[in-house]
């Protein structure tokens, strides 16, 4: 019968109609809340969702995975009296592996001895060059350098940060990359400790 | 597990002992063939030793030694090693070299593209025009003597970045015009854009051969895009109409070229992962794929046992959401706007999560590494990955197939609507889903299996009518045998590191020439790369599906009506990003 096929084809479209005001109405009878909530929204991403799945952006958004990366940011931890303890030593390994070179470091030199000191005096990047591969994190070996979650950051001028926007706090860093974090702060204490214990161990055999 | 290295299988020296001989330049392969006797070498190594698919043609510069050089890579549709050969000349213009089009017409793209980018002439092709620069460009930008407009230093890093790195914009810096070469007594202020003449004058040769005798009809032009909805981005068609009926046809490229090639030639060997992505923005995982796969016969290392199961799955969900989007994006073409295309979007939408949980981006993934990957793949994500592969896709792969396969008017426009036989197809160089709806098993997957792809139970799909219809359930055909590898990589997937090699931001790549391939949902996705043991690749070369199949829509085209065409041209699948690079 010619028809058929369109038919069997609306079904299908019909089904999905169905399904999306059951899955709302039967979320409501159970008293809960499909949308604007943390776990309507993962649900609505997950393998079970039925019907239409659209995140209503900008008032919900996706769930931001750990791993998600937009542009990077400086890690500072806090020292004492709210000091900036900058992690950046200015090797200068991210401005090298920088795939489009938006990066620009400015290195610190000891005014009397001219000896470079493992600071930057300043950090540019160009936010709009950057195309977020996540490298400059990736190889940065100091965990000075880290990939941020947070994408509104479109304006009328040209983004071009430098040291003092680019930083942020550890703390920052620990809320938005909670098992990164986790894991780099073991690998440090533990290289710390061998340092240590190495230290420990030199003048023991001097003696 | 790095495939060996292809032997030579064929003694072409043998044959032609005065007009061949053996590249013997560290690291190379393959054979250089005199200048004088290419055609007939070629035609040898077509008819005689059976290598039907001309799939790359590219030249390199090698401005030291003052030679061009045009690497041909020829394969055949049965499976198995490939051929390389060579010619060589000297590098003063007209740089000239017999055109193989009348051999393979798959060379016809490639060659323009050389003459275009390198400012190789080759004597006997029919129509070379420039291809990704307009008529009237002044130089051939990948020539190595050749500067860009906002040229800094020959290659990254650049040296004003650190250690003391001031920021300037690149625009300041360079002014506009300050190093742009003009031809002599070019004046850029009268510049009027060139006449099309010869983009009209190559469709003339399709003015209808037979009159039309009943009637006298005029031919129309018609240009189609570039900025028109159906040509899937910028891509511009000028077509000559006789009433409805199709007569002549050329496809107008280059309006999102970036150099590609150029781009890759200054960046280090890592930094140009995540250019790959942006070439076919669809499937970055399988770009990177082919990239790594590239560098890794040419470093000679070896790829963790489980990265290997990771690139796999990770390209074969590229695979099924590349498909699902092209059978949507058909549908709008088809003019059933939006909503299959939607439901298409929604599944892909799933599987891009997944992307963005592994690599951190959803479309630009630069998630491959020299030997690896770079993370492993967390455990929700695992757990979304069986989610989808065990649960999700293969019901709405049916739903799919449920909505829209027997659907009258569906069949009415796809039913019967020629695309490519399998021998135009093969001549064309095409390959990817087209050539296998015409009835060539030729998937590399399984014709020179990469990676661990030998190991998994799958079929090769094949079809036979070479229609529309055809073209259109292969993708549903492809998507099934994705998941059927899916399920088993996700099954047999090992424990243990995900990289062979320490992370390391400058790798040491041997000299030597390497062309590796993959499978990408497109088609062949080659790579054609030249160390010569700088941190920087000498040449870096694509080769993309999408460009080089588009070679066939012309002879595809001629005859059929307009009405069709859009549908015609969404077979190729094509994509701008990678088409015009
Ligand atoms: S951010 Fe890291 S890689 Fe970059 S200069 Fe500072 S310490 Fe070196
Ligand atoms: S994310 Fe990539 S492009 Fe952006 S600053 Fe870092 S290395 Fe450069």
């Amino acid at each position: 019968m010619y028809g058929k096929g369109i038919l069997k084809g609306l079904s299908v479209t019909w089904k999905r109609f169905w399904d999306t005001y059951t899955e709302d109405i039967s979320w409501m009878v159970r008293g809960k809340k499909r949308y604007n909530t943390q776990e309507g929204i993962a649900h609505r991403s997950s393998k079970d969702t039925k019907g239409i799945f659209t995140v209503q952006y900008p008032e919900e958004q996706l769930i931001q995975p750990e791993e998600f990366r937009y542009v990077p940011f400086l890690v500072y931890d806090e020292g004492e009296e709210g000091k900036k303890e900058i992690r950046c030593t200015s090797c200068g390994i991210c401005a090298k592996v920088c795939p489009p070179q938006c990066i620009w470091i400015v290195r610190t030199n000891d005014p009397s001895t001219g000896r470079p000191v493992p600071v930057p005096t300043n950090f540019y990047i160009d936010m709009d060059i950057c195309m977020n591969c996540g490298f400059c994190a990736e190889y940065c070996p100091f965990d000075a350098i880290k990939m941020d979650h947070d994408f509104d950051i479109a304006s009328y001028e040209r983004n071009v940060y430098n040291l003092e926007k680019l930083l942020k706090p550890a703390s920052y860093y620990n809320s938005i990359r909670p098992e990164n974090a986790a894991r780099e702060d073991e690998a440090r204490r533990a290289k710390e400790a061998l340092k240590a214990a190495k230290a420990e161990a030199k003048p023991a055999a001097a003696a | 597990m790095a495939a060996p290295a292809s032997t030579q299988t064929v003694d072409l020296v043998a044959r032609f002992p005065d007009s061949v001989s053996a590249d013997a330049r560290p690291g190379y392969t393959g054979f250089i063939v005199k200048k004088e006797n290419l055609l007939e070498v070629a035609t040898a190594i077509r008819d005689e030793f059976g290598y039907d698919l001309l799939t790359a043609v590219t030249g390199v510069d090698y401005i030291a030694e003052n030679k061009m050089e045009v690497v041909y890579h020829a394969y055949k549709t049965t499976g198995g090693a490939g051929l390389t050969f060579k010619v060589q000349v000297d590098r003063v213009d007209p740089v000239e070299v017999p055109s193989v089009v009348g051999i393979w017409a798959g060379a016809d793209f490639q060659e323009r593209e050389a003459w275009d980018l390198l400012g190789i002439k080759f004597t006997g092709h029919p129509d070379l025009r420039r291809i990704l620069m307009w008529e009237g460009y002044e130089g051939h930008p990948l020539r190595k003597d050749w500067k860009e407009p906002f040229f800094e230093e020959e290659a990254k890093p650049f040296k004003s970045r650190w250690p003391d790195g001031q920021h300037t914009f690149a625009e300041n810096k360079n002014p506009f015009r300050d190093n742009l070469k003009f031809p002599e007594g070019f004046d850029p202020e009268a510049y009027q854009p060139e006449n099309e003449d010869d983009l009209y004058a190559s469709l003339e040769r399709f003015r209808s051969k037979g009159e039309n005798d009943r009637l006298k009809t005029d031919h129309i032009v018609v240009n189609m895009g570039p900025h028109h909805p159906s040509t899937h981005g910028v891509l511009r068609v000028a077509v000559t109409l006789d009433g409805e009926t199709i007569t002549g046809l050329k496809p107008v490229m280059g309006y999102l070229h970036r150099n590609h090639d150029k781009i890759g030639e200054r960046n280090t060997y890592l930094q140009i992962i995540p250019y790959t992505d942006r070439l076919d923005y669809f499937n970055s995982m399988s770009n990177n794929f082919g990239y790594v796969t590239t560098i890794e016969k040419l470093m000679k290392i070896p790829v963790a046992e489980r990265a290997e199961y990771i690139r796999v799955i990770m390209a074969e969900l590229s695979r099924i959401q590349n498909h699902l989007i092209f059978i949507g994006m058909l549908m709008n073409d088809l003019g059933t706007m939006y909503t299959p295309s939607l439901y298409a979007f929604e599944e892909r939408e799933l599987v891009l999560d997944i992307f963005e949980a592994v690599s951190g981006a959803r479309m630009m993934c630069n998630y491959f590494r020299f030997g690896g990957v770079v993370r492993d793949i967390p455990d929700f994500a695992m757990q979304k990955i069986k989610d989808l592969v065990f649960d999700r896709l293969p019901a709405k792969t049916d739903e799919m197939e449920r909505f829209l396969n027997e659907n009258e008017v569906l069949v009415a426009r796809l039913k019967g609507i020629h695309v490519l036989n399998a021998e135009d197809a093969i001549k064309y160089s095409v390959t990817g889903p087209v050539l296998r709806a015409a009835g060539v098993p030729y998937d590399l997957r399984r014709a020179e299996p990469y990676s661990v792809y030998d190991r998994f139970d799958f079929d090769v799909a094949v079809r036979h009518n070479a229609d529309m219809m055809d073209n259109y359930l292969i993708r549903f055909d492809e998507i099934r045998q994705s998941l059927r590898i899916l399920e088993q990589a996700i099954k047999q997937i090992p424990e243990g590191p995900i990289n062979s090699q320490k992370p390391a931001y400058q790798v040491r790549v041997p000299a030597g020439e390497a062309y590796g391939r993959i499978e990408s949902p497109k088609g062949e996705l080659g790579f054609y790369v030249v160390s010569n043991g700088k941190p920087n690749p000498y040449r870096y070369h694509v080769r993309p599906a999408s460009f080089v199949n588009l070679q066939a829509v012309e002879s595809m085209c001629i005859g059929a009506k307009i009405a069709d065409f859009v549908a015609l041209l969404a077979m190729f699948d094509i994509v701008m990003g990678e088409l015009d690079r």
